[in-house]
């Protein structure tokens, strides 16, 4: 065909896959036990990895002795990560590991290696800046407007100060890959192979990012990936284990090597959220106004330096602003993206500031936060304004909410906001679509399924455009050989292959029409495929059975890409994603315990291919968010620089009963719909904490500073301590 | 994986031992225990009222079926499961009891699989998620946590499934308080519990009729 096909989304009503509820596809193979995740990948004659990692929050390698190691028998090879020298920024620094036939014997021999270290001084903790000396690198002021003049005309200023501090990814399937390094001929390394099965969330950069950092081609590393165990940001790259793991199977005579973190190390070194403190102070009109929004904000992700977020979040155009951001260095973990990064700090932070104005004023904070939506970006105002009477009619505001300290009782209940924003644009995205004479028709794209229902989403797309039954459409994902995607961070998934896949599949069936056309007697461009048949749009009686239609391909095998590059994906895909959740929980003020009753979400996330799987995305959302906003943190003993849970018992995650009910709106109007596909994974992350906090400090009257809402802070408020 | 208290712990005697290994990954790892260990497997094997230290043969019943492995005593069910056997749908994940993504069934009693020796299951009835769905026909529970979506990354699953088959078991016709109580002992990141919720009352809806074992 000469023209460029129309891609565009048939009409809402018109869809018959796309926008209905189907289960997710992997479901039976999830729940009944047999998908083989990475780290159930068993080839033959696999060697499991141990690692010895670093005890200390700081120290250098003087000497590393393998020897005990290498002695042990069924060991087959011992590598050293971190060679004499070397210097130890955190807790959980990889030092060495060994291969062997057992993962006992592995473990055992990586205790016998012995290594000497030099203690240095350390520093762990943030929350308290005064300590953190030359660790903290104060940035500049930025300044919008004139603040200390706004603060002085001000009807009314708040103060607070709010932390929000590191949390634990708790991926459950812990990070690393079963790797196998197999030398070629070449003593350069060109001829080497490489086979991995990866954790991750970038099947298809993987490849690129281990050759580069091993120095073999990619086109000589094979990735498999069919299914993982949670990332949630924090699987991207190969990382050092990937490494590691690749030199033990080298060592080792190109055995494949299972090499997978523990649960300690995986909490030490696996990922965290970085932590985020702010002083702020907020001014404005007695109608809620806000004129001026002035924050001082720290906090750290690790050794390396990482800027708190930008303030104020979503209301960015608020006249009058300063804020002043500093990264604070300390020995501990790497912090790595976490759905939305920066952002559920922002909100929180924003948010809470913004409740405590509107007590200060004794305004209603759903109006404060209406009235304020006028500095939202332009086009995502009246979304707001819409959400958050959306959410308050959900949430029984008008009845259920009392202005903050106006209950007595020993427990009390409270309402809180938080608001989201996102962007969730496609990434760039190939996808090849196959119809073979037979009928049979396999789509290929080389991304990955995180749980989020990418392969049901891909599959809809698919079957709507051939005007097929999800059945009839055979996927592929998960291996690097495929038409490559984009990693899965950013919310980016469903709208990259939503479009490639749309683009695809239309160009494949153009070429069936071309076919198909003459002996209809129908011009290729008045055909479509509807219902499993090839039919003219003007006369729906000439027509052919998808079968009969493929049988005239002869022996020609119709193959089709769809690439979209980021750009010429036209109305099928956009950008910007609002949200406005509230969390109504009661406080018991004699334990400190704090229960969610309900907790509804208002999301808007553009045209939702799948409601089930979308509304799936928000209750995990909302459920990781409750987990944190009431339970998370990471302790770090001052003294020793020692983390005091890294695992599973101490850092506590929510279960099954303590996450009340949850009721979720996705807003799909059709002015929402007619944007086209946006991300969904973080949008709905973002705002919970900052509901939870504000819900906490309208039941009791006083502002419990710091996340999590754990009874130690809520009692400690209530007493006027400072938690 | 060490600590500085490493060499202040007296070593422990070296005959009779049955712990996991990789306690000593937290702060009872000594060099000297794993040594001594590995060079006493010949002569502790054989010594009477004692197993181990070495790799012992056991027959583990799975699913009905015996199993035969070799394994050292200190290996967990769920290793002994993943790591010998083959058969990865339970899963480790916190390693101590607490997540339970390694749940399994053991004489009509949940269990955490990470917290049972494999040699202390020589005997018993093992019942793992394998054994539970038949070819393409999906056990009610199973069956249930498709139709509710209690499930997103998938890697909890299996042993939320587990856990909910020793409940239903156990409490045919349970309330949704009950359910929250009754699978209270297991963990998921992604945020499912909406769904297992409502699989769960649905899976006991389906059972009913004193169909326990589906």
């Amino acid at each position: 065909m000469a023209n460029t096909p129309d891609y565009s989304w048939p009409p809402m009503e018109k869809r018959k896959i796309i926008g209905q509820r189907f289960k997710r596809l992997d479901g039976p193979q999830k729940s009944a036990g047999r998908a083989k995740y990475a780290s159930d990948t068993r080839p033959k004659d696999m060697l499991f990895g141990a690692y010895l990692t670093n005890p200390h929050a700081h120290a250098k390698v003087i000497g590393v002795d393998t020897s005990a190691a290498e002695k042990t028998p069924g060991v087959k090879s011992v590598y050293v990560a971190a060679p004499a020298g070397t210097e130890l920024q955190y807790q959980g620094w990889e030092v060495a590991a060994v291969a062997a036939t057992t993962e006992e014997i592995a473990r055992d021999a990586a205790r016998k290696i012995k290594v000497e270290y030099e203690v240095l001084p350390h520093l762990v903790n943030e929350a308290d800046l005064g300590k953190a000396a030359s660790r903290a690198k104060q940035g500049g002021e930025k300044v919008v407007g004139d603040p200390d003049k706004a603060l002085k005309e001000a009807d009314a200023v708040s103060e607070g100060q709010y932390g929000f501090p590191v949390v634990y990814h708790s991926c459950l399937e812990p990070h690393g890959q079963v790797i196998q390094w197999m030398p070629g001929p070449d003593a350069d390394g060109k001829s080497d192979k490489i086979m991995v099965w990866p954790s991750t969330q970038n099947v298809p950069q993987y490849a690129g990012d281990l050759g580069t950092r091993l120095k073999v081609p990619a086109t000589n590393i094979t990735v498999d990936m069919q299914y993982v165990g949670g990332g949630f940001g924090s699987k991207f790259n190969p990382d050092a284990w990937a490494i590691v793991g690749a030199n033990l199977s080298k060592n080792a005579g190109g055995r494949p090597v299972h090499l997978f973190l523990d649960r300690q190390t995986e909490q030490l070194i696996g990922g965290n959220r970085p932590s985020a403190y702010s002083k702020i102070k907020v001014g404005g009109k007695k109608d809620g106004t806000i004129t001026v929004f002035d924050s001082f904000s720290w906090g750290t992700g690790g050794f390396g330096a990482v800027n708190p977020p930008n303030q104020p979040y979503v209301m960015t155009r608020i006249q009058h602003q300063r804020q002043t951001l500093t990264p604070v260095s300390t020995n501990t973990g790497t912090q790595r993206a976490w759905r939305a990064p920066g952002n559920q700090a922002a909100s929180y932070l924003t948010c809470c500031a913004v409740e405590d104005f509107a007590a200060k004023i004794g305004m209603d904070p759903i109006e404060v936060f209406k009235v304020n939506a006028q500095y939202a970006p332009e086009s995502r105002v009246a979304t707001y304004r819409y959400q958050l009477d959306k959410a308050a009619e959900l949430a029984e505001w008008k009845k259920n909410w009392k202005p903050r300290g106006s209950q007595k009782g020993a427990v009390r209940r409270g309402l809180g906001i938080g608001i989201a924003a996102w962007a969730g644009m496609g990434h760039a995205s190939k996808c090849r679509t196959v119809i073979h004479p037979d009928g049979s028709v396999s789509v290929e794209i080389g991304t990955q399924d995180l749980g989020t229902g990418t392969r049901t989403i891909i599959t809809q797309v698919a079957a709507e455009t051939l005007g097929l039954s999800m059945g009839q459409v055979k996927l592929s994902i998960g291996r690097s050989d495929l038409p490559p995607d984009g990693g899965s961070g950013g919310s980016t998934t469903v709208g990259g292959v939503s479009t490639s896949t749309r683009m695809s599949a239309t160009n494949a069936l153009a070429k069936l029409f071309d076919v198909v056309g003459p002996v209809l007697g129908v011009e290729a461009d008045k055909l479509e495929a509807v219902d499993g048949t090839i039919r003219s749009k003007d006369d729906p009686k000439k027509s052919l059975s998808w079968t009969a239609a493929c049988k005239k391909l002869g022996t020609q095998t119709i193959s089709e890409e769809g690439a979209f590059n980021g750009r010429n994906g036209g109305n099928l895909l956009t950008q910007g994603a609002a949200g406005v959740q509230i969390a109504d929980l009661s406080v018991d003020t004699e334990t400190g315990i704090v229960k969610i009753n309900r907790y509804v979400a208002v999301q808007d996330c553009g045209l939702v291919v799948n409601p089930r799987l979308s509304e799936s995305q928000v209750y995990g959302a909302i459920i990781m968010g409750i987990s944190t906003a009431l339970y998370e943190q990471r302790i770090v003993d001052d003294v020793t620089g020692k983390t005091l849970n890294p695992d599973m018992e101490f850092y506590k995650l929510a279960g099954i009963a303590d996450i009340g009910n949850i009721v979720v709106h996705m807003d799909i109007r059709k002015e929402m719909d007619s944007r086209g596909v946006i991300g969904l994974g973080e949008p709905p992350a973002i705002p919970i904490c900052a509901a939870v906090a504000n819900a906490v400090a309208n039941a009791l009257g006083v502002r419990v500073p710091t996340i999590p809402m754990t009874p130690e802070h809520v009692l400690a408020a209530l007493e006027g301590r400072n938690a | 994986m060490n600590s500085p208290k490493d060499s202040e712990l007296p070593v422990k005697p070296k005959a009779g031992v049955s712990r996991r290994g990789f306690i000593g990954g937290v702060g009872l790892g000594g060099g000297a225990l794993g040594a001594g260990l590995l060079e006493q497997e010949a002569q502790a094997a054989g010594a009477a009222g004692v197993t181990g230290p070495g790799a012992v043969p056991i027959t583990l019943t799975v699913n009905g079926k015996p199993v035969k492995v070799t394994v050292e005593p200190r290996v967990t069910l769920v290793d002994a499961l993943r790591n010998y056997i083959n058969m990865t749908g339970a899963k480790r994940v916190c390693d101590r009891g607490t997540c339970g993504a390694c749940t399994v069934i053991m004489n009509g009693k949940t269990v955490y699989a990470c917290s049972v020796l494999a040699i202390d299951a020589q005997g018993k009835n093992i019942e793992t998620i394998e054994g539970l769905s038949t070819g393409n026909q999906l056990h009610p529970i199973s069956k249930a946590f498709v139709d509710n979506d209690a499930q997103q990354c998938g890697y909890c699953t299996p042993g939320f499934v587990m856990a909910c088959k020793g409940f239903l078991d156990e409490h045919p016709n349970p309330t949704e308080h009950d359910v929250l109580h009754g699978l209270g002992g297991n963990l998921c990141r992604c945020g499912t519990y909406m769904g297992i919720r409502k699989a769960a009352l649905q899976a006991a809806n389906e059972m009913k009729g004193g169909k326990k074992n589906g």
